[in-house]
Parts: C-alpha cells; sequence; structure tokens
C-alpha cells in the first residue's frame, strides 16, 4: 500500500502538479453581477470564472509623472518583456514612428510593420514587428501586443534583398486581385524590413 | 486421523461413483458443493481469458497516460506563454460578462477525441447555462461549435441554434495563424454583438475551470462606453492611426478576438490532456483492482478443483480398498 502511495506521490510530482506563478490572481476580483444573475437564474451550477480572475493587478495612476514607463510586449507564442522598467519606447504606429516617455496620453495605437526600439539607459534593444496594437495607459505602463517579432540582429539582410526582389516582380505578374493584395503586402513587409535594418 | 476422516468421506461418495455416470457426478457433486458460489472448475479458462483481456486493457490505458503525459508537456509551455496575450485586452477594455445586448454567440470550444473526463459536458453545460442567462424577449443566442464532442452533445437539443461548427482542429500543431483565420471566419459569417468564449483553463493537472470570456463587438463597446464603468474611461484614449476611430476600434475587436480564441484554445488543449491524463490513470489503477480479485478467483478455483480431484481419487481409492 505504502508503494502505490509513493508512485502515486511520485507521478504526481513528475507531472508537474505546481500551480501557475504566470497565473496568480494576486487580487483576484470577479463580476459580482454576473455572479448574481448567474445564481438567480442557474442555482446548480458553479458559475465560470472570468478573465478578470486572473487578471494580474496593474499599478494605479499616480499623481505625479513616474521616472521610468513599464513595457509589456506580448507575442502569440511568448512575452518578450513583462513588466521591464525602460526609459523610453519607439513604436511603429500606422501614422509613424512614436516615441512613448513616462507620463505620456493614454493612447491606442495600431501598428504596421516596422522597428520597435526599447531604450534602457544607454541600451537599445530593437526588434521588428509584423504589426498589431500599442496601449498606453495613464499610469505609464505600455502593452505591446504584435503578432510576429524578431530582434534585428537576427535577420539576415541577404534574404531580405531576395524577398524584395520576389515579391516586386510577383507584383508586376500579379494578375487577381487577391494575388495583387497578397504581392502587395510582401512588397510593403520587405521594404520595412530593408529600412529597419538600414536605418 | 485424517486417514480415517477420508475413508469416511469415500464411503459416503462410494455408492455415488460407478463408470458412465463419472463426469455427469463430478459436474453435480462439484456444483452442489460449490453452489452458493458459482460455476467455478470449468471457468478457469473463462476466468483466465477475463485476466488477460484486462491486462491488456491496463497496458493500453497505461500507454495512453504516458502519451498523454507528454503531449502535456509540450502544450503546457506554450500555453503558459500564451497567457500574456490576453491580459493588455482585459487591463484596457476590462471584463464585462453581464454585459445586456440583443445578438450572443456562445463559442464553445472542446476536444475532438474522447477518453478525456468530464470537461467536454462542462463545457456545454456551461454553454446551456449561459444560453439560459442571456436568453429573453427580442434576444437571441446561437451556438458556434469547435469540436466534435460538444458538437455531438449539443446538436442533440439545439441543432437549429448551431451556427458554424468547426472539427479536427487539432490535426496540426496549434499555432496563432490557424486560429487567426478561425476567428476571421467566424467574424465574417456570424452577426453578433457579443461574444462569450466558453472553455476549460488549465489550472493544474487535476484542476481544469470553466471559464468564459467576453469579446464585445466595436458598438457595443461605444454604447458600454457612454454608460461608464470600465470602458467609460475609453474615451479619454487617444486613437493613432487608422482614418476613423470606429475603424481602430473594429480592427482592435477583432485582434481581440483572435488572440483570446488563441489562448482559450490552447488552455482547452492542456485541459484535455490533463483530463485524460487522469481519466486513464484511474482507469489503469480500476484494472489492475479487477486483475487483483481475478487472480483470486482463478487460484481458488484452481485449488477448488484440485482438491476435488484429490477427493476423488481418495474416495475412489478407500471405495476399492474397504
Amino acid at each position: 500500500m505504502f508503494r502505490q502511495a509513493s508512485r502515486l506521490l511520485a507521478q504526481t510530482l513528475r507531472a508537474g502538479l505546481r500551480p501557475f506563478s504566470s497565473d496568480l490572481p494576486a487580487a483576484p476580483t470577479s463580476d459580482s453581477a454576473f455572479i448574481e444573475s448567474w445564481k438567480k437564474v442557474i442555482p446548480n451550477i458553479e458559475p465560470p470564472k472570468t478573465p478578470s480572475n486572473f487578471l494580474r493587478p496593474r499599478p494605479a495612476t499616480p499623481t505625479s509623472i513616474p521616472s521610468k514607463i513599464t513595457v509589456n510586449f506580448v507575442l502569440p507564442y511568448a512575452s518578450e518583456l513583462s513588466a521591464k522598467e525602460v526609459d523610453m519606447v519607439i513604436i511603429p504606429a500606422t501614422t509613424g514612428q512614436m516615441g512613448v516617455l513616462p507620463g505620456h496620453v493614454p493612447t491606442i495605437a495600431e501598428l504596421k510593420p516596422g522597428v520597435l526600439s526599447v531604450h534602457e539607459g544607454n541600451d537599445v534593444t530593437k526588434y521588428f514587428l509584423s504589426s498589431g496594437f500599442a496601449f498606453i495607459h495613464a499610469n505609464s505602463v505600455a502593452d505591446i501586443i504584435a503578432v510576429e517579432a524578431v530582434r534585428i540582429d537576427h535577420i539576415d539582410p541577404s534574404l531580405v534583398q531576395k524577398g524584395l526582389a520576389e515579391f516586386t516582380q510577383k507584383l508586376s505578374s500579379a494578375t487577381t486581385e487577391l494575388e495583387k493584395a497578397e504581392a502587395q503586402i510582401g512588397v510593403e513587409l520587405h521594404s520595412a524590413l530593408n529600412s529597419a535594418l538600414s536605418g | 486421523m485424517a486417514m480415517a476422516a477420508l475413508r469416511r468421506e469415500g464411503r459416503r461418495l462410494a455408492p455415488l461413483i460407478s463408470p458412465q455416470s463419472i463426469t455427469a457426478v463430478r459436474s453435480s457433486v462439484i456444483s452442489q458443493e460449490q453452489a452458493p458460489l458459482g460455476l467455478r472448475s470449468i471457468s478457469t479458462q473463462i476466468v483466465r481469458n477475463r485476466m488477460k483481456s484486462v491486462k491488456n486493457i491496463q497496458k493500453i490505458t497505461k500507454a495512453m497516460k504516458m502519451v498523454a503525459a507528454s503531449k502535456l508537456r509540450a502544450i503546457q509551455v506554450r500555453a503558459e506563454n500564451s497567457r500574456g496575450l490576453w491580459q493588455p485586452f482585459t487591463a484596457l477594455l476590462g471584463d464585462s460578462p453581464s454585459v445586456d445586448v440583443k445578438k450572443n454567440v456562445i463559442v464553445t470550444i472542446s476536444s475532438d477525441k474522447g477518453l478525456c473526463g468530464g470537461i467536454n459536458s462542462t463545457s456545454v453545460k456551461t454553454s446551456k447555462a449561459l444560453k439560459k442567462l442571456t436568453a429573453g424577449p427580442e434576444k437571441e443566442t446561437k451556438y458556434v461549435v469547435l469540436g466534435e464532442k460538444a458538437k455531438a452533445q449539443l446538436i442533440r437539443d439545439s441543432k437549429k441554434d448551431i451556427e458554424l461548427s468547426i472539427t479536427e482542429l487539432q490535426k496540426n500543431p496549434l499555432n496563432y495563424t490557424q486560429v487567426s483565420v478561425l476567428a476571421d471566419d467566424i467574424l465574417k459569417n456570424v452577426e453578433y454583438d457579443a461574444l462569450r468564449i466558453v472553455f476549460n483553463k488549465f489550472q493544474s493537472v487535476v484542476s481544469f475551470l470553466p471559464t468564459v470570456a467576453t469579446v464585445l463587438s466595436p458598438e457595443a463597446v461605444e454604447k458600454e462606453a457612454e454608460s461608464g464603468g470600465k470602458l467609460g474611461e475609453l474615451d479619454s484614449y487617444e486613437i493613432e492611426g487608422g482614418e476613423t476611430k470606429s475603424e481602430v476600434l473594429q480592427n482592435l475587436g477583432e485582434f481581440q478576438f483572435s488572440c483570446v480564441l488563441f489562448n482559450a484554445v490552447l488552455e482547452n488543449a492542456c485541459s484535455e490532456q490533463g483530463a485524460r491524463m487522469s481519466a486513464m490513470d484511474s482507469s489503469s489503477r480500476n484494472a489492475g483492482d479487477m486483475l487483483d480479485r481475478l487472480t483470486l478467483t482463478y487460484n481458488r478455483t484452481r485449488q477448488a478443483s484440485i482438491t476435488t480431484e484429490l477427493i476423488e481419487i481418495i474416495s475412489g481409492a478407500s471405495a476399492l480398498e474397504g
């Protein structure tokens, strides 16, 4: 019996039975109105959880402008930067490169393919983003959500040139609207990559 | 003393033993002796067959558990990494599951394969409860179903309410491109004011929480912003990019949906593997217990048949002597 118990214990430990630190509800708030209305209509089943139960708490809006801006840079398959304190970020909004300093007005910005540079002291890290959104909140927290991002030093310039030539050629020889649109996207992306590498 | 007892036994049984009726007598004697416990001598073969099949089942379920554990390890990492994706959206737009809109669409996420415990049933129960919650005059609620298991359960009573059903999601490893194409499909074909995504959030290998994430359409966001609350602060945000504010908000809504759906699909896949692991684990444990019981029965049967053979031989011998 003890052998079985120790085997079970080893199994559960091996399976990684630990609560996720990436998901701790430090201040679990829930929508009480939702729970109330649920309990009235469906008293037998437990109400389901909502994202607000799992939301990581955000700092409150400070009265004075803070010295650093907190950046959360997330991608679908990884969180590149999570609550990192930096001096400035420059984001490639569709209206042009936008510099964000602590105390920036709250903004929702749509991003185009371009370079995101994170300035901290004297280090500058540059990422090439495919596209996405950036939210800047009143409490000097910037959320940047991109679909794909690569560090500039990981990009191969020769492949960029090749891709640009290929897509320009496809654009000129495109017949249907769909092909034209696809080729156009390819050209825009590769020229952005090109300017990112050179600039 | 033992020999005397056996001799007495032999004399008792002696008149019953005759060459022609020996097989019939044997089975009748044995069934008389062991009738209260059921047929056993001819059933050593049956018990042995059962033991073989139960042992095979145990091996199969143990293998399935190992497979599920390895798949879980792989997908757990990706789900954990994708958790940061929906946080900014909820931080900006808040979470309003109790929003009151006309057109609700419930996106239920489930698995394609079975043998994964009760997670699909809980998802379907939650979806049906949500439908009841959001029902009302002039309101309509539709389903979009991802996965075979939920489709099978929902099609039974809500066939006309299912707008779209998608299966074979996990044929290729899950990635964002696939999910965003799916999200695009749903957004194009379904009219909605609020999308409610029902899935099982993976908390640990033994705990899966049914969760509902709400995504509002741009018009609903405008309406909620006017009424105040978390979304009321939305007006204080400057909008950069795009021609009009509504265009940016629409893009934002679509992006939010694809991000939240991606995270939801990954979490559900994790929960599926975890539930399958524990289901197969309990199944192999049950098979082990059954095997123990069958082994005891088998041994008892074997020993009983040996004992009866001995008794017959000895009684036969003593009948010849005496």
